[in-house]
């Protein structure tokens, strides 16, 4: 015990306790490996297309519009969806909901797990959710379920994730939706 | 960006959950810019989510509905809050709060009010601390009468129900002499902290104690609090909201509690500075108030 760093503090099984780490500008990081961002947005498509209940987790940075961008990236969003062929369940509020959410409508960073257990949800992308949440979000999730996540990220990603796409913007999410509609295709779905 | 931060993307609507889309629409901000807003327009707006989570018949929920309605521009105010009941309602309103550290509400407020002059010199922004007995008077003692010293042009408003209640019952500072609670079997042996009374030789131009048992006269005071802590200098209100599962009442008691006590220990005390008696008749003039 007297080794232990502050990770073993952790209730869960933190991504950078197994040595994972956030990728280096203008790479992704898929499971435990660096890549390509076109490889880890192939791979990201697939994984959505063909897993059971994919959901987009659209956190406040993109539900509110409270600037051009944020309302660009809505509209992106929404085709993202189409294309994925996935649900959309709202992170509107960060903070803790008291006696309960509803896990059909809603996420709540503090206990994720409850909207992916309820909705048996295999493939999830967290966007627009502030990073500090999305930390918490992403361990929760990857102790607690089976769930593959995917962070698409403004910023440096999140090691916590399945999958990590860095410094996205709206020009990379049309890139992403531009893969996804050729990826739907070779699938024919 | 102090409304838009609450307007959703047309993208998501379909997706949101109506209460929310209902907070957004039917809140009150950015109406009646040339009158006081007040309780009359408490039926048709929405500013609290009805499924909050405060104990059925809490007076704690009706007077946080008496407060959000007297603000006089809630899209331009943030209320700081600290650990307690009232934390609870935060996440169903819509206002911009901040959650603190307990106890340190004040010492918050005084930042944000701060940068918040500095950031928007053209703009009136409101600082409202809103905190129960414990954190204002007890554990946070300190930071509320160091921001009356300072003279922060901050309003705080403390939900006095007189015990730590969420934690189970304990004694506070505010707790009467002789009350015994769950967690205090021996009875309170000193007398209940005269808050107002502090707040007035601290340095409060408007200080007050009273229930929430009168809706008109919460809505009231709190406007007359705002309004002079945003021209001249810090103002205290004290608001009874009694616990009415630690003092054994039933869910429809609270108020018939509070009228009682408008008699007793919340007897109507009100202290307005001369500056502030003066600032208070140009706001009625001009019909601010």
């Amino acid at each position: 015990m007297a080794n232990q760093g502050p990770t073993y503090y952790s209730p869960y099984p933190t991504a950078v306790y197994e040595g994972v780490i956030t990728p280096p500008e203008g790479k992704a990081l898929l499971l435990t490996d660096v890549v390509d961002e076109e490889i880890a947005m192939r791979e990201i498509a697939k994984v959505m297309l063909t897993s059971e209940n994919a959901t987009i987790f659209p956190g406040p940075q993109v539900l509110y519009g409270y600037n051009e961008e944020a309302k660009k990236k809505a509209k992106l969003i929404k085709e993202m969806a189409e294309v994925l062929n996935s649900k959309m369940i709202p992170m509107y509020d960060y903070r803790p909901k008291y006696p309960k959410i509803d896990a059909e409508v809603e996420i709540n960073p503090n206990h994720p797990n409850l909207t992916i257990w309820h909705n048996n949800i295999k493939a999830a992308i967290f966007i627009g959710v502030h990073c500090h949440y999305a930390n918490v979000a992403l361990k929760i999730v990857r102790a607690e379920t089976d769930c593959y996540t995917v962070a698409i990220c403004g910023l440096s990603g999140h090691e916590d994730a399945m999958a990590t796409l860095r410094d996205q913007h709206s020009s990379e999410l049309e890139k992403f939706i531009k893969i996804a509609k050729e990826v739907k295709a070779e699938l024919g779905k | 960006m102090g409304l838009d931060i609450y307007k959703i993307n047309p993208e998501f609507k379909d997706i949101m959950p109506q209460e929310i889309i209902d907070l957004e629409e039917n809140a009150t901000w950015a109406q009646n810019q040339t009158k006081p807003r007040g309780i009359k327009e408490l039926p048709e707006t929405k500013e609290l989510l009805e499924e909050h989570s405060l104990c059925a018949g809490c007076p704690e929920a009706a007077a946080l509905r008496y407060v959000l309605s007297a603000l006089p521009k809630p899209e331009d105010t943030v209320i700081v809050n600290s650990t307690g009941c009232t934390s609870l309602m935060f996440p169903h309103i819509a206002l911009h709060t901040v959650h603190s550290l307990f106890g340190n509400q004040n010492a918050v407020a005084s930042g944000i009010k701060r940068v918040l002059n500095w950031r928007f010199p053209d703009i009136e922004k409101d600082v409202v601390v809103l905190a129960g007995d414990g954190a204002t008077v007890d554990i946070g003692l300190d930071y509320t009468l160091q921001s009356f010293f300072r003279q922060e042009n901050i309003t705080t408003i403390c939900f006095d129900n007189e015990v730590y209640a969420n934690t189970g019952g304990q004694e506070s500072g505010m707790t009467p002499k002789g009350q015994v609670f769950k967690m205090a079997p021996t009875g309170k042996k000193f007398e209940k902290v005269k808050m107002w009374e502090l707040a007035k030789t601290s340095g409060c131009h408007y200080s007050i104690n009273m229930t929430a048992s009168a809706p008109k006269a919460v809505a009231k005071a709190v406007r007359e609090a705002i309004l002079i802590a945003r021209e001249i200098g810090p103002t205290y209100l004290n608001i009874y909201t009694p616990c009415i599962l630690e003092i054994g009442l039933s869910a429809n008691e609270g108020l018939g509690e509070m009228k009682d006590q408008d008699k007793d220990r919340f007897a109507s005390y009100k202290y307005v500075s001369p500056e502030a008696e003066e600032f208070l008749k140009k706001c009625k003039a001009e019909g601010r108030l």
